[in-house]
């Protein structure tokens, strides 16, 4: 347990080591405020038939800094000690690889979920500063926020798994990236109205993370969704265990 | 093996330890113990099989097939117990160039399941042990290759281990470096069973007590200095230079019994270059030197050849040839 922390600690403590943590942390700040702010100007004057908490995940730009931010804090996990040799002093102290991965993965989400913690007041500056008539609903603005963090430890797994691949660090961005992006367009078929429906329409259904993040909007936290998360991110921590332990059978 | 006393089980035992990577052999067949208290040099050129086994001992990698025990613990069934009592430096000793030096040794410390206050205190220890308070405060990436490495050594020796695998620790320094690094593997024999590599005989002869010499991923000598030098003791020649005729010479080399085989070629001056072949490997030195005296030859050089890596290599496998 001491070892998990210390490591883990580490793990985090390693983004604020160089400007690379605080350039992560500012860039997520800096497209959402630029979104919202972009987001509030086309509203404006509109009667809008959508709460903003619902209208908000739905952008384009939410998505973008989403889909792009895991790979950049996790691309380094693995890949780094790998390049530089330091997973060869890692690997030999007394701490078990499960240890290791739980360390990596601990560390990267803590800092996922640091990055985008500011988000949460959003909705309750807008409602500060905007006419009275705009209420925002603490309930939804929770759900969006599990929501957010449901996803957030998918991609923190998934990125490890992609990092624990490979020595270069790019492969494993872009790895990361496009796997999660092909997973967030594949939802985009269950938009499609097929004129005889087959099995791969209800995949779909389940898989698109669009409509998962819009029940969450709405507050609507559906069991299925949090264990579609919950057991995608266990699977690809299970792999990133597979993969460390691969260098004793390799 | 005869050191070995019967209560104590070696330090380290290899049986038949096979590592494949990717269908190709890195090591084969290898087997060999170590006793308590040792430093042992791995010997052999690049690809001989050293880091892949070093690797092994210091449970990263499993072995394909074959069992090693460390300290009395199967690395493959035991691995935990054996990385508690192994310190293990990688080749180029890799370390966290984003942290500062004392903040490394902590971490590490407390990753090898120190608690606080211990390891405040060997952090303390290690620091001074290896003169490193100047620095301690300083980045690991902005030091000098002479301070990566004693911190490299401080990391692998804060956790107490009873045995220390260091592989290549003088790659990479300068002369002064190598002899303080030299130094502090010496010191840490006192305590220790030590293993170092190396691809350099003067290297790893002037500090250990037993070399290992690999050739082609298997062990083909485990034995101590003066045991390998006795081993190849009948190609010991002496070379010296004498100022005396060259009638006088050829006549007192051939009444000396000990001498095979001697050849004599004019140097500069009136001097004669000799070289001598002694028959069973003894040590000329001492009767050429009395008989220059008694002579009234003057004598300007009296060497006895060293054996180079190529020369035990040659020897050995042409052993294994015939």
């Amino acid at each position: 347990m001491t070892a998990l922390l210390t490591l883990a600690r580490r793990e985090l403590a390693g983004h604020f080591f160089s400007l690379r943590g605080y350039v992560i942390m500012a860039g997520v700040q800096l497209l959402l405020g630029a979104s919202l702010l972009t987001v509030v100007y086309l509203l404006n004057g509109l009667a809008y038939d959508l709460p903003f908490t619902e209208k908000f995940p739905q952008t384009e730009f939410f998505w973008l800094v989403l889909l792009m931010v895991a790979p950049v804090i996790t691309m380094r996990t693995f890949a780094h000690e790998k390049a530089s040799g330091t997973f060869e002093t890692l690997m030999t102290t007394p701490v078990s690889d499960i240890q290791v991965v739980m360390a990596k993965f601990i560390g990267s989400y803590v800092f996922f979920l640091i990055a985008f913690l500011p988000t949460v007041i959003y909705p309750f500056l807008l409602e500060h500063y905007a006419h009275e008539a705009l209420k925002v609903d603490p309930g939804a603005v929770w759900s969006l926020a599990l929501g957010i963090g449901l996803y957030g430890a998918f991609f923190m797994a998934l990125g490890c798994f992609a990092s624990s691949l490979t020595r270069s660090q790019i492969v494993a961005a872009v790895l990361t990236f496009a796997v999660g992006t092909g997973l967030f367009i594949l939802g985009y078929l269950a938009d499609l109205r097929p004129t005889e429906v087959q099995w791969w329409h209800h995949l779909v259904q389940h898989i698109s993370m669009l409509r998962h993040m819009q029940d969450f909007s709405t507050g609507i936290v559906d069991s299925r969704h949090v264990m579609f998360y919950l057991s995608l991110t266990a699977v690809f921590l299970f792999f990133t265990l597979k993969s460390l332990e691969s260098r004793r059978w390799k | 093996m005869a050191e070995t006393k019967p209560d104590t089980p070696p330090m380290i035992e290899v049986n038949h330890l096979t590592k494949y990577y990717g269908g190709r052999p890195a090591i084969q067949d290898l087997s060999f113990t170590v006793p308590h208290g040792e430093i042992v040099g791995f010997l052999g050129p690049n690809g001989a099989g050293k880091s892949t086994t070093m690797r092994i001992l210091a449970g990263f990698l499993s072995a394909t097939e074959g069992t090693a025990r460390v300290a009395g613990h199967d690395v493959a069934t035991d691995s935990e117990a054996v990385r508690r009592r192994v310190g293990f430096m990688p080749e180029n000793n890799p370390l966290h160039d984003d942290m500062r030096v004392r903040e490394y040794l902590k971490f590490r410390a407390r990753l090898k399941g120190l608690d606080r206050p211990t390891s405040r205190d060997r952090v303390e220890d290690v620091v001074e042990q290896f003169d490193l308070g100047q620095v301690q405060g300083r980045m690991i990436g902005e030091l000098s290759k002479g301070f990566r490495q004693r911190v490299g050594l401080a990391d692998a020796l804060v956790h107490e281990p009873e045995i220390l695998i260091l592989d290549e620790p003088t790659i990479g320094l300068d002369p002064h470096q190598i002899r303080t690094v030299r130094q502090h593997i010496k010191e840490l024999g006192k305590n220790h069973t030590v293993l170092i590599s190396s691809h350099i005989l003067p290297e790893v002869e002037v500090t250990c007590s037993r070399l290992l010499i690999f050739h082609e991923g298997t062990v083909v000598a485990n034995n101590t200095p003066r045991g390998l030098e006795q081993s190849l003791g009948g190609h010991h020649r002496i070379t010296v230079e004498l100022q005396a005729p060259q009638d006088a010479l050829h006549e007192a080399w051939e009444e000396m019994a000990e001498i095979e085989h001697h050849r004599i070629l004019p140097a500069e001056g009136d001097f004669s270059r000799c070289a001598l072949t002694p028959r069973d490997g003894e040590d000329l030195r001492p009767r050429v030197s009395a008989l220059a005296r008694a002579r009234g030859w003057p004598l300007r050089e009296l060497t006895r050849e060293r054996h180079t890596l190529e020369d035990i290599f040659v020897h050995i496998t042409r052993e294994d040839d015939d």
